[in-house]
């Protein structure tokens, strides 16, 4: 703690008296912490993939960056708020973590981010969904990293409305990410004319469906919107064939669905489910090669949108690290605001004010068993949408960080 | 048209089926959770994974032998039941004098561990398992599918019949006198010790059968037997630990109660099963069945 503060004074000194030249990296070490689900239902999804990929973005470096050691540090969140904000907390004061990525479902990573904003260090939101983290809650540390639910709302939710989709019923998870997911598509689907005729909200991590299957055929609903995750969504869908719901004439709508879900599924019970998402391993050479790589670590298995946004995460940081020759976050942080980035896997990409990446994201159909020529292949594209027309537009958000023109 | 609290009776009709089929889940793992505990005094923490187990069992013998459901319906819980034997031989066995805790925590450490490697292996998506009897019913007020109607007939059928071993058989007569007085039955020329080993492989192959029969269902993930343990305990101290049939009635009774959560406030149907297991504990300390040792 001394050896720290000491370190601190070191470095304000150096910030006054302008001194040249020496890299200012607080602790002698650039520490990355992967907080994410280890070990419950997201945990395909982020989990020991999202390790591996920070730990590829840390080898590419060669373990040093400005002069100094890259450390990596890793946690199960569990999910859980106040485990995120326990760990979170000691890793930023104690440990010395520069910048956390992770924390697995929108509630935990919301507490994650208020933590960094108190404590004033970097968070890069790479699992979560919800659109208020940078909506009202949004801070000055945090970076939206992959997508949100807006991105879902008018990907997959505007695509199903426009194809004849009007009248929707919800399956909602029941937490901070169901409901954002639910409030954010139900605003597509009334601006294009659709309604929503009910909603039934199920805690996280259910097994057993059928009560709400059973609603949502009463609902009579054209579309049962999928407002949940992992494996959520997978019992969801599974648990809709078993009951005939779409053999009835309705319609599913899975609004957050990843490719570890699919290869869990098999084709023959996703195909035909519409989905959006940033990345997808088999979209182009840059993103096949990335996928080569982590599959040889992964036993096999492909990335998802999340874990590759991992990758990225931690690789762009540390290039800010690099280029300025300090992990100070509010300078690492300007610098990312003021300079739009273009990489391999997620294209060219801005950082907004209130802490939005803004990228292209892509509807895809998942393929029917014939269509598919092996293992993971599952998806193809339907359409590219480009970052302006997918994110909300940053003054719609409630952002207090936005200044109002 | 009449409505009951705000929905149809078709609708309430549809419901309490589900939930009688949720139900019959909950029975088949708290019996053997019951008889386990009612004989060997050991609070079977592993229970939930064993379930697991079962449908794990049934998976692999499916996509890597290619044995079909039906035969690995048999087969599963004799392989998870005979796990379930080791298990006891070598570990549990060596708990029985000491207090209930110990049993807890043995159990529920080989629990997490168990769980944790398949989870290392297999990740937490599940594998898929094909429905063997797929389609089903319109009944009119709901369809109904095949596969879950065949459910709640098989999980009747075995609760039925375990209880008829345990309380009306000679095999069962020794097996409650061992509890009761394992010295004076050793006298008699029984094999105490053996007798309860066959009953803990008993009980878990109870917990896998359960389990392959959910394997069509849900999908055959590590994590399947985590929440549902829990949910099964309450089930047993509700029913009156060990009491056989109270586990198998309240099982039942409480994928019931379950089910009409879902429908009148979802957002609790994880957690009424706990308020009532607090309720019940307050009014009657030895659970609905159970006798005051």
């Amino acid at each position: 703690m001394r050896k720290s503060l000491a370190a601190a004074a070191l470095v304000c000194g150096m910030g006054v008296a302008a001194l040249p030249a020496a890299a200012q990296i607080s602790g002698d070490v650039v520490k990355l912490g992967v907080l994410t689900d280890m070990s419950s239902l997201y945990s395909d999804i982020n989990g020991p993939g999202a390790v591996v990929a920070v730990q590829m973005a840390i080898e590419e470096f060669g373990g040093m960056v400005a002069g100094k050691k890259i450390e990596l540090v890793q946690a199960d969140v569990q999910n859980k708020a106040d485990i995120a904000a326990t760990i979170s907390g000691r890793w930023y004061d104690v440990e010395g973590v520069d910048a956390i990525l992770g924390t697995g479902g929108s509630a935990s990573s919301i507490a994650t981010m208020r933590v960094a904003g108190e404590k004033k260090r970097m968070f890069f939101a790479v699992d979560p969904a919800s659109s208020d983290i940078t909506g009202k809650l949004c801070n000055a540390y945090t970076v939206h990293w992959v997508y949100d639910t807006v991105v879902l709302a008018n990907g997959t939710g505007s695509a199903v409305v426009k194809a004849g989709g009007k009248s929707w019923f919800f399956l909602t998870a029941d937490y901070a990410f169901g409901h954002a997911l639910e409030r954010d598509v139900s605003a597509v689907v009334t601006a294009n004319g659709g309604k929503v005729v009910g909603s039934v909200r199920h805690p996280l991590n259910t097994s057993d469906f059928s009560s709400f299957m059973l609603q949502a055929q009463a609902s009579k609903a054209q579309v049962i919107g999928l407002a949940n995750a992992g494996g959520d969504t997978i019992n969801s869908i599974k648990q809709a064939a078993e009951f005939g719901v779409v053999k009835g004439g309705q319609k599913l709508a899975g609004l957050l669905v990843f490719v570890t879900d699919v290869h869990s599924l098999t084709l023959k019970l996703a195909q035909g489910l519409q989905l959006t998402e940033a990345f997808y391993w088999d979209r182009n050479d840059a993103s096949r090669a990335f996928a080569k790589r982590f599959g040889e670590r992964m036993n096999g298995k492909m990335p998802t949108s999340i874990q590759a946004g991992f990758y990225t995460a931690a690789k762009h940081y540390l290039e800010q690290v690099k280029a300025l020759n300090t992990d100070d976050a509010d300078k690492v942080m300007a610098r990312m605001k003021s300079t739009p980035a273009d990489e391999p896997l997620f294209g060219k990409a801005v950082i907004r004010q209130d802490g939005r990446k803004v990228h292209d994201v892509y509807l895809f159909e998942v393929k029917a068993p014939s269509e598919s020529k092996g293992p993971w292949d599952y998806y193809k594209l339907i359409r590219t949408i480009p970052g302006e027309e997918a994110f909300r537009p940053m003054d719609q958000g409630g952002c207090p960080l936005v200044k109002k023109s | 048209m009449f409505e009951l609290l705000g929905i149809a009776p078709q609708a309430l009709f549809g419901q309490l089926l589900v939930g009688l089929i949720n139900g019959a889940f909950y029975a088949m793992l708290s019996l053997g959770l019951a008889v386990i505990f009612g004989m060997l005094n050991v609070i079977n923490f592993t229970h939930g994974a064993q379930y697991m187990l079962g449908a794990f069992a049934a998976w692999l013998m499916l996509t890597v032998l290619n044995i079909p459901f039906w035969i690995g319906l048999v087969l599963a819980p004799l392989v998870v039941g005979l796990f379930g034997v080791v298990l006891e031989r070598l570990l549990l066995k060596r708990l029985y004098h000491l207090d209930h805790l110990y049993g807890f925590l043995m159990t529920f450490g080989l629990a997490l561990v168990i769980e944790g490697v398949f989870q290392w292996k297999w990740g937490s998506s599940g594998q898929p398992y094909p429905n063997p009897i797929p389609g089903g019913t319109n009944l009119g007020f709901m369809f109904l599918p095949t596969y879950r109607a065949f459910v709640v007939v098989a999980a009747l059928v075995i609760c039925l019949a375990t209880w008829f071993a345990i309380e009306r058989t000679r095999l069962g007569g020794y097996l409650r006198a061992a509890t009761e007085n394992p010295t004076l039955v050793r006298a008699f020329g029984i094999n105490v010790p053996r007798l309860i080993t066959l009953t803990y492989g008993l009980g878990v192959g109870l917990a896998a059968l359960a389990g392959v029969l959910a394997a069509p269902i849900y999908q055959v993930s590590p994590l399947m037997g985590q929440n549902l343990v829990l949910v099964v305990f309450a089930v047993v101290v509700i029913g009156g630990m060990g009491s056989i049939l109270g586990s198998i009635v309240t099982g039942f009774g409480l994928g019931l109660i379950e089910g009409l959560t879902k429908v009148f406030y979802p957002q609790a149907s994880s957690t009424v099963i706990f308020v009532i297991m607090a309720i019940v504990l307050l009014i009657k300390p030895a659970g609905l069945f159970g006798r005051t040792r």
